[in-house]
């Protein structure tokens, strides 16, 4: 029989999430369990907590998600350039060169934009 | 039609997709679950932990612990089981099941990226032909998880620390894959194993210009991957208490603890794999993979070598980012994030160009010889020396006309004000 080779991942995930969940499981047996109203509290340094938790976050980290999805899916196209680069000759070089040049021109403008600066 | 076989000659697609399902395959992979994924990776995790605690107690002139068990080698079963019989407190406000499933898949992640890791010949758990990819994306798991965790806690320094977490998880994830670039470029293959093979064939990758400045930046952006001491802000007690982990305790924290132990062995293994050789001894040398003559033997005694070696090198990764956690203070958060994006990154591209220029002198003319080895040391070395010294020369112009530090007290301020 003839099996994919991530059959064995998925085993392997089904061991992990049973690994994780056994002293869980274990914990709920024999650990004791007290609830009371202090101890359910949000533990914010014993300060009462103040106002909303859930709230909408600043842009910055957007922005740095969208740059990574962008160097991300950059890294997928280089992938199978540097895999087969063996068999393309030096051409692919200059073409890589100038992908590359790109990209590095979209960081550049980002930078100069004030993107990647911390505020 | 093997595309791989009609373009170079040589089967491009060493590995396969499938494996055939024998009694043999299934008691490996029953082995491999059993023994090495619930029995071995975490004994190695615990005495990871007790060896930290050692080193860091005599880098502080501390003896560490010494109570439990000789030389205090049982200190972890003793945690173990004092984690067990904790009561596990969830927070009224939280999200139960999102709190719940957080550090499970944070854990899992730690766990999947083990698959593909050759530890020896033969020895690897499987061998998918996208080796390489895999690692990367389940590595990318724990982001989330860790976000889900920070989100679900209902606490505003939990959510602090999960929006740093996945701001610097997400930014060093992009020095780290792009490090490992010229390494695939250099053995032809997304495979572990093969570019194991490769560095049997052509020296370890970490020694020559582009390899060894591409394992430096993946050493850093693998520290920060694994969230460990300078890259420690997801955690930092002294401003956000712990981070996403606040509302997590026994077990629930038992878990996160495990993931990062488990993440920094993981990335130890992968380091060694990609850039010092895997288990060989020798840089320059195919020493003990030579040996094999298919007798079990051979396998056995080669096997040997291979694992104590690897073992070694592991052990002095892990080492280094203990005698880095006790060395270094942590980074300011707007520096974390400018060294990715401004150092690492710009670096990262560069070294994909200069690495394409090493294969062109050194590896295409076939054989690794001293003649190819020095012209690439002068196409490939000079450009990367001189590309780290434009980098770094650059950012610090930038950095001083910006005057970023203006309202800090740096080591001028503090000359000044004391004038």
């Amino acid at each position: 029989m003839v099996a994919y080779n991530y059959v064995f991942v998925g085993l392997l995930l089904l061991t992990a999430i049973g690994f994780a969940l056994a002293p869980l499981a274990l914990v709920a047996l024999i650990a004791p369990r007290k609830r009371s109203l202090a101890k359910g509290d949000t533990y914010e340094c014993g300060v009462k907590t103040h106002g909303e938790t859930w709230v909408r976050f600043r842009i910055q980290y957007y922005i740095y998600a969208i740059m990574f999805v962008v160097f991300d899916v950059e890294t997928v196209f280089l992938y199978p350039w540097a895999v087969a680069y063996g068999g393309l000759g030096t051409f692919a070089l200059v073409e890589m060169v100038v992908f590359l040049a790109l990209l590095s021109a979209g960081l550049a403008y980002a930078w100069a934009k004030g993107v990647l600066r911390w505020v | 039609m093997d595309v791989g076989s009609a373009l170079y000659g040589t089967p491009l697609f060493a590995q396969s997709h499938r494996v055939d399902l024998t009694v043999s395959t299934c008691v490996i992979w029953g082995l491999w679950l059993i023994v090495g994924f619930a029995g071995l990776f975490p004994g190695i995790v615990a005495y990871m932990v007790w060896l930290e605690r050692k080193v860091a107690a005599r880098f502080q002139d501390r003896i560490g612990p010494n109570r439990v068990g000789p030389f205090g080698l049982l200190q972890s079963v003793a945690d173990g089981l004092k984690l067990l019989v904790k009561e596990n407190i969830v927070p009224r406000s939280a999200d139960q099941v999102v709190h719940l499933l957080a550090p499970v898949l944070v854990l899992v992640s730690a766990f999947l990226t083990l698959a593909v890791v050759p530890f020896a010949v033969g020895l690897v758990p499987i061998d998918p032909p996208s080796g390489l990819v895999y690692l990367i994306a389940v590595s990318s798991i724990s982001p989330l998880g860790i976000f889900l965790a920070g989100w679900s806690s209902h606490n505003k320094y939990s959510l602090l620390g999960a929006m740093r977490a996945v701001a610097q998880l997400v930014s060093y994830e992009i020095p780290q894959v792009l490090s490992t670039i010229p390494v695939v470029l250099w053995a032809g293959s997304l495979s572990l194993v093969s570019i194991f093979d490769h560095q049997v064939a052509y020296g370890w990758n970490a020694l020559n210009p582009p390899g060894f400045l591409a394992f430096l930046t993946f050493l850093i952006a693998s520290v920060a991957e694994v969230n460990r001491t300078p890259f420690d802000l997801p955690e930092a007690e002294s401003e956000i208490v712990a981070g996403y982990h606040t509302e997590y305790s026994g077990m629930r924290f038992g878990l996160f603890f495990l993931a990062e132990y488990l993440g920094v062995f993981s990335v130890s293994c992968v380091a060694t794999v990609l850039f010092l050789g895997g288990g060989t001894p020798l840089p320059f040398s195919a020493f003990p993979v030579n040996l094999l003559d298919g007798s079990v033997g051979s396998y056995l005694l080669v096997d040997g070598i291979l694992l104590a070696v690897f073992s070694l090198k592991v052990l002095l990764f892990v080492f280094a980012m203990f005698w880095v956690r006790a060395t270094l203070p942590r980074m300011r958060i707007d520096r974390l994030m400018n060294f990715a994006w401004k150092y690492l990154v710009p670096l990262c591209i560069l070294n994909i160009v200069f690495a394409a220029i090493w294969y062109e002198v050194v590896v295409r003319p076939g054989a690794l010889t001293a003649r190819n080895w020095a012209w690439g040391m002068i196409a490939a070395g000079l450009p990367v020396v001189l590309g780290v010294q434009l980098v770094f020369r650059a950012n610090r112009k930038l950095a001083a006309a910006r005057a970023v530090d203006a309202d800090w007290p740096t080591v001028g301020t503090i000359a000044e004000a004391s004038r």
